[in-house]
């Protein structure tokens, strides 16, 4: 409740300068802080002048001074065609009157009107309402889900064919004493997919480990190298076997793309793996390395977000992870409370979605105007 | 046929050659060009990060924070610079072993800084957005009632690809996204929805890799184009 309280007395702080300038509205110039930023920004709207019309017309001027002093300066001239101009050299908190000045064919510029405002910055930005909203959605079902799996709940997940290959795959490359390949695409720590990669490595990892089987990890970020070293490590400590895990196993390679890919395919060639996994992003690399790997004769699994490239892993590959299942697999491998619990959770927000959908094709289908109100929530300053 | 006589380009062409030379087999050539272009690259990037990430971000500042603080200016917002700093070379601790597990904390940060300021725009970006795109298509709705009288009133092709192309997405982005719900059985009315679905996916998937084929392709005509005009100069 208090948050509630807190949340609306920012909506009403932040919407304040837009009334304020409403207000001002039939003026023929208004001057106002522009809403949901940092501060340092003043918008000044004006009526367009009659002297438009004539021939010759110079355009507007806008001049500024800090409040009380004698002398305005000139921060915008010749403006053509537009009746705003933003001021973003304005100090917060200090105030400024803007004077527009028309420009016409003869004579001295004729003054349009004043205006007095203040810059400010905003704590909310509301035009982010909807995005705090579904933050806070999401969480909330993620959190009850993952405190429902804690508590011993089965929460059931659908088969996932690419991950029931997984154990299948590396224990295909046991069989014929060969190494597992994994790959964990070329983008850095921060890309949602990198670190799905990296869950699905740290579970792989337990299983090559278990079996004592070789594992490749070259590395396209040195910093997704140190992390995947250590959950490697991690992994094998886990099985009991810490003297197994091999330092130079998990290496960093290059950051250049094809520099990356012509090591990699060497790999292939050279060391032979009887498995390859690709997880994570990728992007044009992503035929050529599945590519060579299919002529080695390897069994290939790939998951990645990137939906350019999932055409090429689907047609060279003989599983592939599909956008959300790679997010999933964690989850799916491991059966952790706290995985499980967030599988669920986005689960529900998708339904969620989906309810959205058909409640908005429906209203479209009542009447537009009351589809378009629906549509506008989910709008965002990117829209 | 005008060979080139300018050495760099005749280093770039037996480089590629040695790279194409792969499509018959891994050989010495291939070997000799891959470690060429692992080890150049990553000296390359190693001096492009330092000048353009480590000198402006880190030193700079640093040198502007100290010089102010030194010259009795007090502290400044550029001596902010040393958190990342000390971050940074807390990575560096994974070099000696007894203390590697610090590093542990710099990527920790990392992570969980970056997640927390990345949560909203993927909530704009990748969820809210994309439900607003569904719906709309500039400022009008991608589906509405009326597309459909316009197209009975005054039948053409543009009609009724503006009347249908809306409920399909609809239709489609609604298919999909049943298909990636996990939570249940597909089976029965949500197996047939996701089936649609995955039709839905494998069109979008069949277009992309048509598309990106083409670009591919572009690739190679380029790299012809260099060996056989700026090289060999048999093409002008």
């Amino acid at each position: 409740m208090r948050i509630a309280s807190l949340v609306c007395a920012f909506l009403v702080l932040a919407a304040a300068p837009a009334l304020a300038a409403a207000e001002k509205a039939g003026a023929a110039v208004v001057a106002g802080d522009v809403p949901n930023d940092a501060g340092g920004a003043i918008d000044v709207t004006w009526q367009p002048s009659p002297a438009e019309e004539e021939i010759g017309f110079k355009g507007y001027e806008v001049q500024r001074r800090v409040a009380g002093e004698p002398e305005f300066a000139t921060v915008a001239e010749s403006v053509v065609g537009e009746t705003t101009f933003r001021d973003e050299d304005a100090e917060n908190g200090v105030a400024y009157e803007y004077q527009v000045r028309v420009l016409g064919a003869e004579g001295a510029p004729t003054v349009l009107g004043t205006a007095e405002a203040k810059a400010s910055g905003q704590w909310f930005n509301t035009a982010r309402s909807n995005a705090l909203a579904g933050v806070l959605f999401t969480s909330f079902v993620i959190i009850f889900f993952i405190l429902r799996a804690r508590g011993g709940a089965e929460l059931f997940v659908r088969k996932i064919a690419g991950l029931e290959a997984v154990e299948e795959a590396i224990g295909r490359a046991t069989e014929m004493g060969k190494p597992i390949l994994f790959v964990s695409g070329l983008a850095d720590a921060s890309e949602i997919s990198t670190i799905a990669a990296m869950t699905i490595l740290a579970k792989v990892a337990r299983k090559t480990a278990e079996y004592e089987t070789p594992l490749i990890v070259p590395c396209y970020d040195p910093i997704v190298m140190m992390v995947e070293k250590e959950m490697v490590r991690q992994a094998y400590a886990e099985m009991g076997k810490p003297d197994a895990f091999d330092e130079d196993s998990v290496f960093f390679v290059t950051q250049s793309q094809f520099g990356y890919v012509a090591a990699v395919d060497g790999i292939m060639l050279r060391e032979k793996p009887a498995t390859n996994f690709y997880m994570g992003a990728f992007y044009a690399e992503s035929l050529i390395l599945a590519e060579t790997g299919a002529a080695t004769g390897a069994i290939q699994i790939a998951g990645t977000d990137r939906v350019t490239q999932l055409p090429f892993f689907i047609t060279a590959c003989d599983y592939t992870l599909m956008g959300e299942e790679l997010y999933a697999a964690t989850a799916y491998l491991g059966r952790d409370p706290l995985f499980l619990g967030s599988l669920k959770g986005q689960d529900w927000s998708k339904a969620a979605i989906i309810l959205a959908l058909i409640v908005g094709t429906v209203f479209l289908i009542i009447s537009t105007d009351l589809g378009l109100w629906f549509a506008k929530l989910f709008e965002t300053a990117a829209s | 046929m005008h060979i080139s006589t300018d050495i760099w380009i005749w280093i770039a062409a037996i480089l590629t050659l040695c790279i194409y030379s792969f499509l018959y087999k891994d050989n010495p050539f291939y070997k000799f060009a891959e470690h060429l272009l692992v080890g150049v690259s990553a000296g390359y990037f190693f001096v492009i990060y330092f000048w353009n990430l480590v000198v402006p971000n880190l030193l700079t500042p640093l040198k502007t924070g100290f010089g102010t603080l030194f010259s009795g200016g007090g502290f400044t917002g550029d001596l902010a610079a040393l958190v990342p700093g000390i971050l940074g070379l807390i990575i560096l601790t994974r070099l000696i072993p007894k203390i590697a597990w610090m590093s542990r904390w710099a990527i920790g940060f990392y992570f969980g800084a970056f997640q927390g300021i990345i949560i909203t725009g993927y909530m704009q970006a990748y969820i809210l957005a994309q439900i607003y795109g569904t719906f709309m298509k500039g400022a009008d709705p991608v589906f509405s009632i009326a597309y459909f009288g316009n197209f009975f009133g005054d039948p053409s092709w543009g009609k009724v690809l503006l009347a249908v192309s809306g409920p399909l997405m609809i239709v489609g982005v609604i298919c999909t996204l049943t298909y990636f719900f996990f939570s249940t059985e597909h089976k029965g009315f949500v197996g047939g929805v996701a089936k649609i679905g995955i039709v839905f996916l494998m069109i979008g998937f069949g277009a992309s890799f048509g598309y990106t084929v083409m670009a591919r392709v572009s690739l190679l005509i380029g790299r012809l184009q260099f060996l056989l005009r700026d090289w060999l100069g048999i093409i002008s």
